[in-house]
């Protein structure tokens, strides 16, 4: 207990303060500004589409099969008559909507056993670093893909096998940046006041890893958005006929040489979401020194 | 150091026995009755108690756990349920196509993103860096079947170079499948190849800005011999365990890019036997993939203790 005797530590700042000046340097990193404004647009396009388009995006019509871009259909349309640009903006919805809810349970969860893995430490933290690097061993897809074979497909599956996927993962990141915290003499004063695990999680630990956390659910987005996209196109992710862009791509790849939109559009979708995130999680990782790469991602 | 090697082999064998068990729980332990699953639900009672003796599922799970993995020691993996042959002659077909188009790609991938990654980093900020980083950028953010999609449209489509699918099937000679190799492997490169940029370009940063490589400045070494000779060995530190996650990577990555290109490798026997429920095949693949997984992992570990003296004598701190 001699730490206790040194200079006492500046006093932590406020949580207003630390959001103030975290929303500062986020302001002056533009990567991340260009990143989370190509996110936002396209949260809002997926929001707005029945605004933005009048066509129905499920709707076949077998007179305008396979058109080229037009006035009336800006991106033409595909085997079914089905407008591709309509298509394209519902197609977010599926993509956004699985993706964020797979990725926020896969944070959280992943945070509260790395940050309880780093607390606890000793035999907990060895057996779970053992089991995790088991289950990182086995390729994401095909777990996912067993998964989803055994529960059948749908959102609350695919949402489950990404957590089942991607969860070690974050436990690592999470674990060692909470690794830096755990040391400190305020956790060591909570812990002597005899509080309890959770709390000091809550309380003590958490704020102080929420730039790491922030930048890791940003970074994990972008690999979720990637691998649900590749299920929709294998056949196990989204079903026929919702609009999806993996599923797009995967429907309209044959008629690639008669109309080449059908396929370009998702595509220019899919890719655009996740340079938008990947830049986010760049700009974040840069304006707030948190170092992926010490970090094991 | 001796005990040091010994330890990781220790811990990669202890992996490996953890992810069989997970393997093994995972695909037996699937909610329901594996020989309905198998079957479907309209098989007759007869058909699911015949399927039932020949998995022996009465028997205990353990039991069964212990036959397989002794099974699998001696490359005995049972025989798939589709096809009636062994697992073990009929994935290693399958494998050996995949590794055709893993070497090449692994090939492609390293030298290539080494080379641009050097360069990014040492021309850090100027235009060659800005391209090669938006290159990589766009590069990890896209889907392989995506990248693989405009390979066809460039190469098979606008230019006839390439066949776009591959009309063989798993017993085909490499003369036959070779043609058809390069274009899933490009695809499979230039998305590994993003992210070992990346990484490759930070390390360099790092490394070119350390004492040891002022010295070496000062000492009036030229470019070239300072960047081969003092910065790349630092920098590959690092770049070596993204390699080694990435080539384990590739067990899952060619899953996808095979199928859109119809290639009879491991990914697309993964995909059938999913659908088909072949479980013996699937535990195979999945024992399999984790083998190559642990077996990078530690590849890359001794690597590293060959570059870094520190690690030699460092306790076991990761």
């Amino acid at each position: 207990m001699t730490t206790l005797d040194t200079a006492p530590p500046a006093p932590p700042a406020t949580a207003p303060a630390r959001a103030a000046r975290a929303w500062r340097t986020l302001r002056s990193s533009r990567a991340a500004v260009i990143g989370l404004a190509i996110v936002g647009v396209h949260v809002l396009i997926a929001v707005l589409a029945p605004l933005l388009t009048s066509y129905d995006p499920i709707a076949n019509d077998s007179s305008h099969a396979l058109l080229g871009p037009g006035w009336d259909h800006w991106a033409g349309t595909d085997q079914y008559g089905r407008d591709v640009l309509a298509r394209v903006l519902y197609g977010g919805r599926y993509a956004l909507g699985v993706s964020v809810a797979a990725t926020l349970v896969t944070v959280a969860l992943g945070t509260v056993v790395g940050c309880a893995a780093a607390l606890r430490g000793g035999w907990f933290d060895d057996v779970l670093g053992r089991v995790l690097d088991a289950v990182l061993a086995v390729p994401s897809i095909l777990a996912l893909l067993v998964v989803v074979t055994a529960l059948g497909t749908g959102p609350a599956v695919i949402v489950l096998a990404i957590a089942v996927v991607y969860v070690p993962q974050v436990v690592r990141v999470v674990r060692g940046a909470a690794l830096a915290v755990v040391p400190a003499d305020y956790v060591t004063a909570a812990r002597a006041r005899g509080e309890s695990t959770w709390s000091i999680l809550r309380r003590e630990v958490l704020p102080n890893i929420t730039d790491v956390v922030c930048v890791e659910f940003a970074m994990r987005a972008s690999w979720v958005v990637l691998l649900i996209s590749s299920l929709s196109f294998l056949g196990f992710g989204a079903d026929p006929p919702t609009p999806d862009w993996g599923l797009m791509v995967a429907e309209n790849r044959t008629a690639i040489t008669v109309v080449p939109m059908a396929s370009l559009a998702p595509i220019i979708a899919l890719a655009t979401l996740v340079v938008g995130l990947n830049l986010a999680a760049d700009g974040l990782s840069k304006a707030w020194g948190v170092d992926r790469i010490r970090e094991g991602s | 150091m001796v005990s040091f090697i010994a330890r990781r082999v220790a811990a990669a064998l202890g992996t490996l026995f953890l992810s069989s068990v997970l393997v093994f729980l995972a695909v037996q332990a699937l909610p329901g009755d594996v020989a309905t699953q198998v079957l479907g639900k309209d098989a007759t009672p007869d058909a699911v108690a015949a399927l039932r003796e020949k998995l022996s599922l009465d028997r205990p799970a353990w039991e069964r756990y212990t036959d397989w993995v002794r099974g699998a020691l001696h490359g005995d993996f049972g025989t798939s349920l589709v096809s009636g042959k062994a697992v073990g002659s009929e994935v290693s077909m399958y494998l050996g196509n995949s590794a055709l188009i893993a070497l090449i790609t692994v090939l492609f991938a390293v030298t290539g993103s080494i080379v641009l990654g050097i360069l990014a980093g040492l021309y850090r900020d100027r235009w060659p860096d800005h391209l090669i980083s938006t290159v990589s950028l766009v590069g990890m953010s896209v889907p392989e079947f995506v990248v693989a999609t405009v390979l066809v449209l460039c190469f098979s489509v606008a230019l006839p170079w390439f066949p776009a699918v591959v009309l063989y099937g798993p017993d085909a000679s490499v003369g036959q499948l070779l043609p058809a190799v390069w274009l899933p492997a490009l695809a499979l490169a230039v998305v590994m190849a993003a992210y070992i940029v990346r990484m490759a370009r930070t390390s360099v940063i790092d490394v070119m800005a350390s004492e040891y490589v002022t010295t070496a400045r000062l000492k009036g070494l030229s470019t070239w011999r300072v960047v081969t000779r003092h910065a790349l060995p630092g920098a590959m530190l690092p770049t070596l365990h993204v390699i080694a996650l990435n080539v384990a990577w590739l067990a899952g990555g060619v899953a996808v890019v095979e199928n859109v290109f119809n290639y009879p490798g491991i990914g697309k026997l993964m995909l059938s036997s999913v659908q088909n429920r072949d479980l013996p095949v699937i535990q195979a693949i999945a024992l399999i993939s984790a083998v190559v997984y642990v077996v990078c992992n530690l590849a890359a570990d001794l690597g590293a203790m060959a570059l870094n003296p520190k690690l030699r004598t460092r306790g076991r701190t990761r």
